[in-house]
């Protein structure tokens, strides 16, 4: 993995070996440029590159591709998220060009939640290509410059492929035999569901290094502060393929309330320093969810930054 | 087979309130054995009619019938002289039947009196589920005989996506996760490293994509 495929800072900043930090922001439901920029702004430093979501949850929004452009304008770094729920094969082969275009140099090939979730439950779903076949195509487009058609690409797209992974999902058996799937597709990083099961996600990543997985992709591992003990009662209970620990959870519920916000950063920064020194992590995406404005203290006091020049 | 439900009453009788003889046209099929269109419902179907244009002081002649298929040229000639008898005809066969109908007595409303929901199985008494979504290609060979075209909510041919939870789907906890089942069966079968080969990019214009769908036989046709 020496040479780069695009001009990505995050492709540079992993490839070098540092840990690679990555953050993410939803776009508005809305046409506000604003409120992406302004949470683009207050990580900018903090992080190699920014996910910016595709539609999460099946809830309307600014289009993932117009938000990149957003950022990408005020000189951040964004990774285009694609869900293949709302487009077919034709229209993300023309995102994705148009995300080149701009030189938009990364992204992450979703499947997308179910839109029965959003707020048009009574819509059609594409599923065209599944998330493994988006990156398959991605690769296509940028390693032999052509389309899936077969036609030659005038200019193929540059871009920095990545996929997702959940280390907790049912059935536990194909964790890594999935992973190693994506990567066989062509995903060059892997950003996984959020971890609060440090000795689950241990074991995980153990398999992918003894499965030589880690040779052939960065994981970054993904985070997610808990705001309170009912976000992390929530995230429990409700939110499927994610596990949470009763000690979590007691940890929290045995601070004030006021004080519960504060002791979920703790928890954060200690994962991600735990982490830091287990073998094949490549890197962390930190999910502030509607609280980017945290992200640079996390980075931070996980000592995290400075960001590495590339 | 092709599985249907009975249309709710208040729809029916919106459809053929403004005729005033109407026959109701069963399917001795699919319909029958799943219990929405045949001549047991054609019956019940009639009566309640009857009963409601009655209680209305309507007089309708509601008319009963049922056909072998209707979707067979041979089974729906069986209906030629006695067409004209009525205003309209409400048809419980699957959408085929009601169409095939409509074809061949052109100055006849056909109404349907199912909706049809997909090609299934009965699971269980009073249980019909989806097996088929007919996409023209068919991965069963691939997939250890589970069909993740009309089992998985998003056809996901390399599965399972991340919200599969203790073998239940995401979009609820009553539909069985598609993976989660061809995942056991590879087990089973001991193929599981069939499950690494990665399902390349499907050709759907098999599948509805590609416009109305024929099959032509030389060797059968006449």
């Amino acid at each position: 993995m020496s040479e780069y495929v695009s001009n990505s800072r995050l492709e540079r900043v992993l490839k070098a070996g540092h840990l690679g930090v990555t953050s993410e922001c939803g776009p508005p439901r809305g046409t506000d440029a604003e409120e992406v920029k302004k949470k683009g702004l207050l990580i900018k430093d903090h992080v190699d590159a920014v996910n910016v979501t595709d539609n999460q949850t099946a809830m309307t929004r600014m289009s993932s591709l117009a938000a990149c452009i957003h950022l990408k304008l005020q000189g951040i770094e964004p990774v285009l998220q694609m869900v293949t729920r709302d487009r077919n094969r034709v229209a993300l082969q023309s995102d994705i060009l148009g995300a080149a275009s701009f030189d938009i140099p990364n992204m992450l090939c979703l499947s997308g939640d179910h839109q029965s979730f959003g707020d048009c439950a009574q819509g059609q779903n594409v599923h065209d290509l599944d998330s493994m076949q988006l990156v398959q195509t991605v690769r296509h487009m940028r390693d032999e410059g052509k389309f899936l058609g077969g036609d030659a690409i005038k200019q193929p797209p540059k871009i920095f492929v990545g996929a997702a992974a959940n280390p907790f999902a049912d059935p536990f058996e194909i964790r890594i035999p999935r992973l190693a799937k994506k990567i066989a597709c062509g995903a060059e990083f892997i950003q996984t569901q959020c971890i609060y099961n440090l000795d689950k996600f241990k074991e995980w990543m153990r398999r992918a290094v003894d499965r030589g997985l880690t040779e052939k992709t960065f994981i970054m591992a993904g985070m997610t502060p808990m705001k309170s003990v009912g976000m992390a009662k929530y995230m429990k209970n409700k939110v499927p393929g994610m596990d949470v620990p009763e000690e979590i959870i007691n940890r929290l519920a045995g601070v004030e309330k006021k004080k519960q916000a504060e002791e979920g950063i703790n928890i954060c920064v200690e994962h991600i320093q735990e982490l830091s020194e287990i073998k094949g992590v490549a890197g962390f995406h930190i999910m502030a969810i509607e609280w980017e404005e945290k992200v640079p203290e996390i980075v931070e006091r996980s000592g995290l930054y400075p960001r590495p020049k590339v | 087979m092709i599985i249907a439900e009975k249309k709710p009453i208040e729809e029916i009788i919106q459809e053929v309130k403004d005729f005033d003889r109407i026959l109701i046209l069963g399917c001795n099929e699919c319909v029958t054995v799943c219990e929405a269109g045949g001549k047991k419902e054609v019956e019940v179907l009639a009566s309640v009619l009857r009963m409601y244009f009655m209680a209305q002081g309507q007089e309708k002649t509601i008319g009963e019938r049922t056909l072998e298929r209707q979707c067979d040229h041979e089974y729906l000639e069986e209906i030629r002289n006695i067409i004209d008898d009525y205003d309209a005809v409400v048809s419980l066969a699957c959408g085929v039947g009601v169409q095939f109908a409509a074809e061949k007595y052109l100055t006849t409303p056909l109404l349907p009196g199912v909706n049809t929901i997909c090609l299934g199985a009965n699971e269980d008494r009073g249980l019909w589920t989806e097996r088929c979504q007919a996409c023209g290609t068919c991965v069963l060979a691939r997939t250890g005989g589970i069909c993740p075209v009309s089992r998985c909510a998003k056809r996901v041919l390399n599965g399972p996506c991340g919200g599969s939870t203790n073998g239940k789907c995401e979009i609820s906890k009553d539909t069985d996760c598609a993976w989660q089942l061809i995942i056991d069966r590879l087990k089973a079968l001991d193929k599981m490293d069939d499950y690494e080969k990665v399902a390349p990019v499907k050709d759907w214009s098999t599948d509805r994509a590609g416009g109305p769908r024929t099959v032509i036989r030389e060797d059968v046709k006449i």
